[in-house]
């Protein structure tokens, strides 16, 4: 990529993003409709503690309207995204939503990141009966059943039956069988959802439970827990944990030099470049749940080329650097809207969910086709191992042979090593 | 050794490691809240603004985070004795302060927090020492000197402080306004001047907090919310003003914490800690250490 | 302390007249509310209406403890969740809707703050605040763990899209908040102009003389921490309702326990009409800022603007007027 096409970027990404936060105003309908854009309209994390993710986010949907309007835009008119900051309160949910639509006007919804988030804003999308395609939900639309809910993730709607079994699916090729289990998810509702996932199956295949604890948020030291646990001698322990824990959980793992034969699970975090810069080793040989790893096995068209341009804008945007979680699939939500809305060819929200329940989408992670709950017809969770780490550079993320992929067996590109622990 | 007996100890132990983060988190607000009455609820997020700061210039410079913690403390009591200042013209000087300066001091935590991340982004940082990966094994007992080191600089750090209000004339006078004001002022001394100083002390003391904050975990700017209920805690616990106490006081918080960990699950560990805490309150107000009014 | 100066004992038709005038004056500003916004015809209002009104009730009812006594209580996103939790509870437990909700979360409120009251009577000062503090922390944790209203997994309230004869659900909360507001402040007013809320204003300004003078502090006390308690439950029984969907973290929010006590501050701490000054005005402060700037600047501003108000109106909006008249 040549200099001038990179600063050219970077002004369409600083003018999507202004036009974010001018687009504010139903003080300002006249220019809203002269240039008579299609309006999509969120709230977002941008400050409080889901406030990384929601700023990666919010990158990926930059360069996505920065890319849809230099080439015309959708069914000729521009995109225009209206956002506004939840401050990852909930509270401001309902309010934020109502405003976009009411007063905003806005045409499309999409979602904040995550379930916490995304919930409260469902009564208001579904009294309007709007569209609404999320990001990173789990669940949600088991409570509410509306059938204009699409979530992208990959997790699928059975995530009780599915989850965990590609990170069993591994353990069972361990020299020895498993026959223990310790489980350690922190209280929210993902992560208890993916540890309910594991205690499952690991009883449908006959491993016993050996630990099975929550913890709360707000723990600081992980020592002991992490030592109670160790003495349980479980053969695999599957945490389901958040950062900034994650962090804290592995930090304490690898002090008591606790290394059963494989560790891991539903941690959010080590997808992440500031835990990959700050743990280097010690994520060597870690299972871990994943969405996206740079393997030859998920080099989709077009994604290559969007990690290029996100890596070239997250560090003045201060986001996540190496863009390996969230954005591909921030991207490819938008890249859903808009290949629906062209097959459409007007804004019709009735329209446009029968079309994404009936089409199949190209993305830059993949054909993704929605089932009957809106969650994705067919789960992809991904189960990485860390291989050969032995320090915190960040270029090597960038490459194969990194994040390995174990399962689903389909997308494999590598083989389990083990034990967990870094090497001597 | 019996399994349960590691256990124990080990919980222990790593409670009395934990301790040593709170202590640090608490010393300062255990002289600004025990001996100004100043509600402070600000403290934890300006110990993750020093832990910032420390990432930012340590990194930059190659330097060791406690060492830039510690070069970080003027610049810290200057920050602390201007916003002091502010505070003193605006509220203690008019009486009535307690409630208003709490409103004050929210907005205060506000403006740091929000700060924090339009000025870094919401991204964890971090800067590791090389011995924050050393642990050191006593027969049964692991020691990681990630929790050690921290904790012991914060040690080092009250008992400078302990031995300068124990014997320095300035100290003293410090000790003295907690008391009584009024009669510093017949001593010609002005209160006003001796409880900026202090005051900038405890901010000084933040900034140590932070670098020790950044060598136990990475520092997000949310962070500090943790840490807001415990401090206070261990203050009131350890009888407000009382130095000593505060230690004592974070220790038994940090082992309370991790023994119900170790043995009950970490879900509990807060409800017991802060139970406990409602329970000592409930039958001995004055605090665990505190002496009785 | 000039705040004394509303609580002046008054001859009772002069009383009774001013009471007669409060509530005229509080049913037309709420029709006239009610009007407005249905004139505005746009949900958006009701929204941040009910955001408003919900830190009316709760600012109001932190004053009654902390404003008349001087008790300062930190946890009141601890009673605000009790009371959400308890709506949550008795849904699923019995169906029963929101207003009998709102009615079960009163009692619980009220129960839980005696109980607070009892455990900490001996508390002053920072010592009470850190204790309510510190109870908020243990509710917190036994609903995480409370499987029944959904733990930490949080809560889902699927509440109906329409409700007679309301033109939307969104109409009803806000018109269900505003009576809860116009009740919470006429019972503020009440206490304040009554034998309690001068007892209580003895409290603050000297609890060991007004002891010493025949106050029953112990049970003034009592009466407050309950009515306190039961107010802020109140105010946090529609919350599940009105975001569909509660976690333990949304429920137990900073910004709840921060608001209850920054709003009386600015408004002026201590009189009935405080409280409703400060939530209006730091409510929609924050519901602008939120929609309207679009980054993490939203925060920044809330944050600058307590700080300047409190330091500009020490004694609060109120206190201000006062000392230019």
């Amino acid at each position: 990529m040549n200099t001038t096409t990179r600063r050219e970027l970077g002004r369409l990404a600083i003018a999507a993003a202004i036009g974010g936060a001018g687009a504010s105003g139903a003080a300002f309908p006249s220019f809203a409709q002269g240039s008579n854009p299609i309006r999509i309209g969120y709230s977002m994390s941008l400050s409080g503690g889901l406030a990384g993710n929601g700023r990666a986010t919010q990158l990926a949907h930059q360069i996505w309207a920065a890319e849809v309007n230099a080439r015309g835009g959708i069914l000729g008119r521009p995109v225009q995204i209206v956002f506004y900051d939840d401050q990852t309160n909930g509270g401001q949910v309902p309010g934020i939503y109502t405003k976009l639509l009411d007063v905003d006007k806005v045409d499309i919804v999409t979602s904040p990141y995550a379930t916490a988030m995304i919930a409260p804003a469902m009564p208001v999308v579904m009294q309007r009966n709007m569209c609404f395609l999320t990001i990173f939900g789990a669940g949600v639309n088991t409570a509410f059943k509306y059938d204009r809910h699409f979530n992208m993730n990959v997790v699928g709607d059975n995530m009780k039956e599915t989850y965990a079994r590609g990170f069993l699916d591994i353990a069972a090729k361990l020299p020895s069988p498993p026959r223990s289990i310790a489980i350690l998810a922190v209280d929210n509702d993902f992560a208890q959802r993916a540890a309910e996932s594991a205690r499952f199956l690991a009883k449908e295949r006959g491993i016993r439970v050996v630990y099975d604890r929550s913890y709360p948020p707000s723990t600081v030291d992980f020592t002991p827990t992490i030592r109670s646990i160790a003495a349980t001698r479980p053969d695999v322990v599957f945490i389901a944990s958040y950062p900034p824990d994650s962090n804290a959980i592995l930090r304490a793992t690898s002090e008591l030099r606790f290394q059963p034969p494989m560790f891991g699970g539903g941690m959010v975090g080590p997808q992440l470049a500031a835990f990959q810069q700050q743990l280097g080793p010690i994520l060597n040989n870690l299972v871990n749940w994943d969405v996206y790893s740079p393997e030859p096995t998920m080099q989709f068209p077009g994604v290559v080329a969007f990690l290029e341009k996100y890596r070239e804008l997250a560090p003045r945007e201060q986001a996540d650097l190496l863009g390996n979680y969230i954005p591909p699939y921030a991207y490819a939500q938008m890249q859903v809207l808009e290949q629906s809305l062209t097959r459409v060819g007007k804004i019709d929200q009735a329209a446009l969910a029968a079309d994404m329940h009936a089409s199949t989408f190209e993305t830059i992670v993949g054909s993704v086709k929605f089932g009957a709950s809106g969650e994705w017809a067919e789960e992809r969770n991904l189960y990485v191992q860390f291989q050969n780490i032995r320090d915190g550079d960040l270029e090597k993320y960038k490459r194969a042979g990194t994040k390995v992929i174990l399962a689903p067996s389909r997308l494999a590109t590598g083989q389990l090593q083990h034990p967990y622990g870094p090497p001597a | 050794m019996d399994p349960d007996l590691v256990l124990l100890l080990n919980g222990i132990t790593s409670g009395l490691l934990l301790g040593g983060l709170y202590a640090a988190a608490a010393c300062g607000l255990a002289v600004s809240f025990g001996m100004l009455d100043i509600v402070n609820i600000a403290h934890p997020a300006l110990m993750v603004a020093g832990g910032f700061l420390v990432v930012v210039i340590g990194t930059a410079l190659g330097l060791d985070p406690l060492l830039v913690a510690v070069l970080l403390a003027l610049p810290f009591y200057l920050l602390g004795t201007g916003i002091y200042t502010v505070y003193h013209h605006f509220f203690e000087r008019r009486g009535d302060e307690a409630l208003q300066g709490l409103a004050f001091f929210f907005g205060v935590m506000f403006i740091i927090e929000v700060g924090l991340v339009m000025a870094f982004g919401p991204e964890q940082r971090f800067l590791d020492p090389p011995y924050a990966y050393v642990t050191w094994r006593l027969g049964e007992i692991d020691v990681p000197l990630r929790m050690l080191v921290p904790g012991l600089l914060a040690m080092a750090a009250i008992g400078a402080l302990w031995l300068f209000l124990q014997r320095s004339f300035t100290g003293l006078a410090i000790a003295a306004v907690a008391q009584d004001a009024e009669a510093l002022r017949l001593m010609a001394i002005d209160p006003v001047r001796i409880k900026r100083f202090a005051f900038g002390i405890s901010i000084a003391l933040a900034a140590v907090a932070g670098g020790a904050l950044v060598v136990v975990q990475p520092v997000e700017p949310s962070s500090g919310q943790v840490f807001i209920g415990r401090v206070f805690a261990v203050c009131i616990m350890g009888g407000m003003g009382s130095l000593p106490g505060c230690i004592l006081a974070a220790f038994v918080f940090g082992v309370v914490e991790n023994v119900t960990a170790t043995f009950y699950g970490p879900s509990w560990s807060p409800a017991v800690a802060f139970g406990w805490l409602l329970l000592v309150l409930a039958f001995r107000p004055q605090g665990l250490f505190g002496k009785a009014a | 302390m000039s705040t004394t100066a509303l609580a002046r004992p008054a001859t009772a038709p002069a009383k009774l007249q001013r009471g007669l005038a409060f509530w005229l004056g509080a049913l037309a500003i709420g029709i006239g509310l009610f009007l407005g916004l249905r004139g505005l015809g746009n949900d958006y209002a009701y929204f941040a209406g009910y955001f408003i009104l919900q830190y009316v009730v709760l600012a109001t009812a932190w004053n009654i403890l902390g404003g008349y006594a001087g008790y300062v209580n930190f946890g009141a996103a601890g009673f605000m969740a009790a009371g959400a939790y308890t709506a949550i509870a008795l849904r699923k437990a019995t169906g029963l809707d929101l207003l009998p909700g709102i009615v079960a979360a009163g009692l619980v409120g009220g129960l839980l703050g005696l109980g607070t009251g009892y455990l900490t009577l001996r508390l002053k000062g920072v010592y009470f605040s850190i204790a309510t503090l510190c109870l908020s922390v243990v509710l917190q944790t036994l609903v995480v763990n409370w499987d029944y209203v959904g733990g930490s997994r949080g809560a889902y309230v699927i509440r109906p899209q329409t409700i007679d004869p309301f033109t939307s659900y969104g109409e009803y909360l806000f018109i269900v908040m505003l009576v809860l507001a116009i009740g919470a402040v006429g019972i503020a007013r009440a206490v304040e102009n009554s034998r309690l809320g001068r007892g209580l204003q003895a409290i603050r300004d000297n609890e060991r003389a007004a002891e010493a003078v025949g106050v029953p502090t112990l049970r003034l006390k009592l009466v407050a921490t309950a009515l306190c308690g039961a107010l802020m439950a109140i105010a946090g029984a529609p919350l599940p309702y009105y975001s569909g969907y509660l976690n333990p973290e949304a429920a137990f929010s900073l910004a709840y326990a921060v608001n209850a006590i920054a709003m009386p501050l600015i408004g002026g701490a201590g009189t009935w009409a405080g409280p409703v000054i400060g939530a209006v005005l730091l409510g929609a402060m924050q519901q602008a800022a939120t929609v309207t700037i679009s980054s993490a600047l939203n925060l920044f501003i809330v944050g600058w603007m307590l700080v300047v108000f409190v330091a500009l109106a020490p004694r609060g909006i109120l206190g201000w007027f006062r000392t230019r008249r």
